[in-house]
């Protein structure tokens, strides 16, 4: 009886800081949008405005009826919303990424406007697909295995919320700011300083109710996944905090200047950029792969004891491997060859990763065939290896001469980005769609194939036609006549890219088209339609409720 | 003992402060030499504060993701120092908040593309790049010619960037707004003083329209000061700056 | 503090701490009495979803197989 009052208490008392907490940001809102000179920031503060008092809304409608039907045990409500955005900015970011291709292919699309020209689109595409797209999908996961490796509930009542709505209103003032033309220029940080706040609060809450849930836990054993997803929200705050730190012009403007700059502004920049593909690129999915792989293939990960040695080593190494990015550069000789041997050992832990997760299958590879959902995720840690090696490769000095500043670097991207990030993405998807739904499986299995081989190829396409690309060009640029002058102008090179430019941005259109199968599907999923194919799919692709009803697979 | 190691994966506490331990060391250990090293922080003559009226500009070259495409960073190889220039010393970004070094180059490198190019070619090419270089992939900017540069706040934007640690002077920031109209404008009472308060500057009608101060005007006349403050037929190069 | 002191000095630093961390990290990962709290962990996901409303079921299960 005491109990039930405290909870009772302590959910009022969530309520009423819920409501400050959103009439706060609605105060902040109205005042930017009234005050402030600047256009942009007129509309970023009524859109906080807006959504805040919609939120308070809300949670003063949901207090005042007070509901009576016993609640689940898990909290599911925001991951259901982190997976849909995760569909919604993926297909819009891969959209604008087929765009921006196609513009390198044809600039004439880029329709001499401001805000369809390359410039201000190519961050639009970089943060919808990392951080909109990505970043959904890593918190939906993360508060799924966390609750589930747990067994406990998540921690907070509306902060979870929070996480997710703030976490989307965040990308939606960093996507607008970009085509508006308000951007610092740090390549993966672009938002500005407001923004940065914003998300810097997004993210302590985040972390709290990540950490929140794994301290309430009954298991006494954290899971290997949970360590991934929590060095990259730590990680991933220490990054975001140190490298966006700026003085804004004034406080109701949108622009601001880096407090650092030159050569130790560049330091920074990659120390941030190279492990936001370190902590949010690879951490955060590996912590995807320890949970989904398993689940879905029903066998336990292939050793806990390798992932324990890989695990410390990835998160140590990653960090000091940024200076790969400015070799040759005025960055100091040991730092470069410091950035240089780091990335060449990290080749070992990411191995680790990709053989934990692809040896995970061992004796079930019969499943390769039969579950395409499985297929995929298998496929991305093989991406995931290949990049990985990839990666230190290109991070030795005398390769990365030819290989920087050219498109061998976006097809690298790519093989990361596309193949792993993702493929393992689209498997996670396809697996919470009828776990989070309460479904007997998915749409449709066949659908799921489709998508498999259409973005397979895509990514095939992709990646060759920036090997070719990116080799040509760093040959061309290097290229000597017989007099001992420069061979090629620089246009010329520009001139050579046009056929891979075109097979690239096919690759792409066929990435899109894969994702929007994929939407399709999950969408019927979701609505609740009888799979057309359930007899082809396993017992784990349905919920857990209705698995138990299943006949056990033979 | 070694057994009892097992509190990492029984402690979240724990785990949080392992975690930030080790991923602390790399950055601190790469990028806190870099505010004391000699190599990095000397100062090299000739390199000032942008003007006014170049800041403006780089505001817009940022604003367009111009670095997206365009590096300004000549790395120290020979066919990039044939191609470019003089490769890049870490001096010559030193006021640059944030660095502009890029990491592709699906155009040309910038670092030193000042007075390579004449304002009409550059005036010419940011319209409608094919216009003068017909295999160009580089989009049109034919708004920068429509758009008056926003002035008003420059005044603010000088001492933003005084804060962070660029030194300009208070007689600098009293003069930005009148510099930044007098620098595309020679036949100005001002236009001595910009060349005066900042060597080297180029003062020019840059987008050939004498109306009014364009954003064309403000990002020509940071195009056309890129590369060239430091003087390198007199630059010593036995220094730090040697590999 | 010249160039030649600083990249020392970072070189042994950065070489001590990988290898000793390191190590310290096989050591434990192949410590023998471990292996059965690593076994445990490594099923914590194929064990049974719980009934909604419920509280999770905390027998271990196998996931159906033996």
């Amino acid at each position: 009886m005491a109990a039930t009052k405290n909870s009772e208490e302590m959910s009022g008392l969530s309520d009423a800081l819920a409501v400050i907490g959103a009439g706060l940001g609605a105060l902040i809102g109205i005042y930017l949008a009234v005050f402030s000179a600047d256009p942009v920031m007129k509309f970023h503060g009524a859109l906080l405005g807006a959504t805040a008092v919609l939120c308070a809304l809300y949670v003063i409608s949901s207090m005042a009826g007070k509901s009576t039907t016993e609640r689940p045990f898990y909290h599911d409500g925001p991951i259901k919303f982190a997976s849909v955005a995760a569909v919604f900015w993926g297909i819009a970011g891969f959209v604008v990424g087929a765009i921006i291709a196609w513009q390198l292919a044809f600039p004439a699309l880029n329709f001499d406007l401001p805000w369809t020209s390359f410039g201000r689109l190519r961050p639009l595409h970089t943060s919808a697909v990392i951080f909109a797209f990505g970043g959904n999908a890593l918190i939906a996961t993360s508060f799924y295995v966390a609750q589930r490796t747990c067994q406990a509930r998540l921690f907070g009542k509306w902060s979870p919320w929070f996480v997710v709505i703030g976490y989307n209103l965040f990308i939606v003032i960093a996507g607008t700011g970009y085509i508006l033309g308000v951007t610092q220029s740090k390549e993966y940080a672009e938002p500005e300083w407001y923004a940065d706040l914003w998300l810097t609060i997004v993210w302590v809450v985040y972390l709290i109710v990540f950490g929140g849930t794994l301290l309430k836990r009954k298991e006494p054993h954290i899971y290997v996944a949970n360590w991934f997803y929590l060095s990259f929200i730590l990680t991933v705050a220490m990054l975001h905090i140190v490298n966006n730190l700026a003085v804004p012009v004034s406080f109701t403007g949108t622009k601001s200047y880096a407090l650092f700059s030159g050569v130790q502004d560049a330091m920074t920049q990659w120390w941030y950029g190279h492990n936001a593909v370190g902590f949010f690129l690879t951490a955060g999915f590996l912590g995807m792969m320890y949970y989904f792989i398993p689940k879905r293939a029903e066998r336990p990960v292939y050793s806990y004891r390798l992932s324990i040695v890989h695990f410390w080593s990835l998160i140590f190494l990653y960090i000091w491997a940024g200076p790969h990015h400015l070799h040759y550069t005025a960055l100091p000789d040991w730092a470069q060859t410091l950035g240089m041997t780091f990335s060449i050992i990290l080749w070992m832990p990411s191995w680790g990763g990709m053989i934990n997760g692809l040896m995970t299958l061992s004796g079930a590879w019969d499943k390769l065939r039969t579950d395409p959902v499985i297929r995929m995720m298998v496929v991305s840690v093989a991406f995931y290896g290949m990049s990985t090696f990839e990666g230190p490769l290109m991070s030795i000095k005398a390769v990365n001469s030819l290989s920087h500043y050219t498109d061998w670097t976006i097809g690298h991207v790519h093989s990361g980005a596309l193949g792993w990030v993702g493929m393992i993405s689209f498997g996670a998807l396809y697996c919470l769609f009828p776990w989070l739904w309460n479904r007997r499986g998915l749409y449709s299995m066949r659908l799921v194939e489709w998508h498999f081989w259409i973005s397979t190829i895509g990514i095939l396409l992709y990646i060759t036609a920036m090997w070719v690309s990116g080799i040509l060009q760093g040959l061309m640029w290097r290229a000597y006549d017989e007099l001992g002058f420069l061979k090629y102008s620089f246009v010329e090179s520009v001139d050579a890219m046009h056929i891979p430019y075109i097979i690239r941005a096919g690759g792409g259109t066929l990435f899109v088209i894969g994702a929007l199968m994929m939407a399709y599907n999950l969408w019927r999923t979701a609505r609740g339609d009888e799979p057309v194919d359930a007899k082809n799919q396993p017992r784990v692709a349905a919920a857990p409720e209705i698995r138990a009803t299943l006949a056990p697979a033979e | 003992m070694l057994s009892k190691h097992g509190v990492f994966e029984r402690n979240a506490w724990l785990l949080s402060i392992g975690i930030l331990i080790v991923v602390s060391i790399g950055g601190l250990v790469q990028i806190a030499p870099l505010f004391y090293l000699k190599s990095t922080i000397e100062k090299v003559e000739g390199m000032r504060p942008y003007s006014p009226l170049e800041l403006k500009g780089r505001d817009i070259y940022i604003r367009e993701g111009c670095y997206l495409c365009h590096s300004q960073m000549i790395r120290s190889l020979r066919d990039e120092v044939e191609r470019y220039g003089h490769y890049s010393l870490a001096a010559e970004s030193m006021y640059d908040h944030p660095f502009q070094w890029g990491s592709k180059r699906t155009g040309p490198d910038l670092a030193r593309v000042g007075g390579k190019y004449s304002s009409d070619w550059h005036a010419a090419h940011m319209i409608n790049p094919r216009s003068v270089v017909p295999e160009s992939i580089m989009p049109g900017y034919p708004w920068l010619a429509e758009r008056k540069v926003d002035a008003d706040d420059i005044v603010e934007v000088l001492k933003t960037q005084a804060a962070v640690g660029v030194p300009y002077t208070d007689e600098m920031i009293a003069n930005a707004k009148t510099d930044l109209a007098a620098q595309s404008d020679p036949d100005s009472d001002g236009a001595e003083d910009v060349a005066t308060r900042y060597p080297k500057a180029v003062v020019q009608n840059f987008d050939g329209n004498p109306e009014e101060v364009t954003e064309l005007d403000a990002m020509i006349a940071y195009l056309q000061m890129l590369g060239t403050l430091v003087d390198f037929t007199k630059y010593d190069a036995s220094g730090p700056n040697l590999r | 503090m010249t160039y030649q002191t600083v990249a020392a000095f970072t070189q042994s630093l950065s070489l001590l701490i990988f290898v000793s961390l390191f190590i310290g990290v096989v050591i434990y990962a192949v410590w023998p009495g471990n292996q059965k709290a690593f076994d445990r962990a490594s099923r914590l996901p194929l064990e049974n979803d719980p009934e909604p409303g419920r509280e999770p079921n905390m027998h271990r299960d196998t996931g159906g197989r033996t």
